[in-house]
């Protein structure tokens, strides 16, 4: 057992299941991402299967080469399905609170989700620039779902910005690697007053359950589900192992011990 | 006629034209789109009174599969 003597958030045996972001519930706890499928097609059945009710989506520029073809709404219903445009591909603060302005007037959604990245080659968020954006998208009426390290210090300070959720990194961006640290995560879902999600990172659904299972409030993945050989049944994979990791918080895990402990009666033995 | 540029892309239109004739013009779905002129987001409600002047910078946008 690791980290063993850092205090375990105590699940809230009143809870009723219900995912609250900004006030908005939800019954589900997997958010998926709607990048790297084949078509638009496999896009719709995978997040069918993930059983997702919000869904992320990036703002780019329409081509006008072709406007006739179809787009993700086409697929995706918007009246369905919560749209979380994203800031992928920000660099700055004002290049992310220029995108989510017009993701507002796009869509008319006040929830955003925000990630500033630094270099491409860790794809890890630029934290004073994630803290700058946040202050203004705050002040703006944005509902901010805030992508960062899993820096505690870092995280309180976007949920005393006004943030709506604190969604850390289990590892980076796309890498699949699961949760690196354990110990980081824990300390943040302990401290927050906010729903904190895992955000990048998740590989396979072990992966899932694992931040589940530490009290996390939901996940968010894309390339898991994605890039797996089978996108629509890893989507499916991925539901149970959510709910399974959140059922598995809820009932409270026996205490790990060192030695055996039988199971069956050690009386009344022939 | 008046040169302007859409998504880093130069063209030519009539000198007259508001937002919402450009956008029919591209065969853009208004309500799917956000557009913004030099730097400026211009509210969907106001695409029938806006007039693209001469150098405007327009950026058309769309959401599209991501993470």
């Amino acid at each position: 057992m690791k980290n063993d003597n850092l205090k375990i958030k105590v699940a809230n045996q009143n809870d009723d299941g219900k995912l609250v972001i900004a006030g908005k519930e939800f019954n589900s706890r997997l958010l998926v991402g709607t990048g790297k499928y084949k078509d638009f097609e496999e896009t719709k059945q995978a997040i069918e299967a993930s059983g997702a009710e919000i869904v992320t989506v990036a703002v780019r520029r329409v081509n006008l080469a072709d406007t006739s073809k179809p787009l993700l709404q086409d697929y995706i219903d918007p009246e369905k399905y919560t749209y979380l445009p994203n800031t992928a591909g920000c660099h700055t603060a004002d290049d992310a609170v220029r995108t989510l302005r017009l993701a507002r007037e796009a869509g008319g959604w006040n929830l955003v989700k925000l990630e500033v990245i630094s270099n491409h080659k860790t794809l890890y968020p630029d934290i004073t620039e994630t803290l700058e954006a946040a202050k203004i998208l705050v002040k703006e009426g944005f509902d901010v779902m805030a992508y960062t390290t899993d820096d505690p210090v870092i995280s309180q300070r976007l949920e005393d910005i006004g943030c709506s959720a604190i969604m850390p990194l289990g590892a980076p961006i796309g890498s699949g690697m699961g949760i690196q640290n354990h110990l980081n995560i824990k300390m943040i879902v302990e401290q927050s007053n906010v729903p904190v999600l895992v955000d990048a990172g998740v590989g396979t659904a072990s992966d899932a359950t694992i931040a589940m299972e530490m009290g996390c409030d939901a996940i968010l993945l894309n390339t898991a589900i994605a890039d797996a050989k089978n996108p629509i049944l890893m989507a499916s994979a991925m539901k149970h192992a959510v709910e399974a990791g959140r059922m598995s918080y809820m009932a409270g895990r026996m205490k790990a011990k060192f030695n055996a402990a039988p199971s069956s009666p050690l009386t009344g033995l022939i | 006629m008046i040169k302007i540029t859409v998504n880093g892309e130069y063209k030519n239109i009539d000198s007259v034209k508001t937002i919402s004739k450009l956008l029919n013009d591209l065969n853009i779905d208004s309500r799917k789109i956000a557009v913004e002129v030099n730097l400026e987001i211009i509210p969907k409600s106001a695409y029938d009174d806006t007039l693209i002047k001469e150098n405007d910078k327009l950026e058309i946008v769309a959401f599209i599969g991501g993470g």
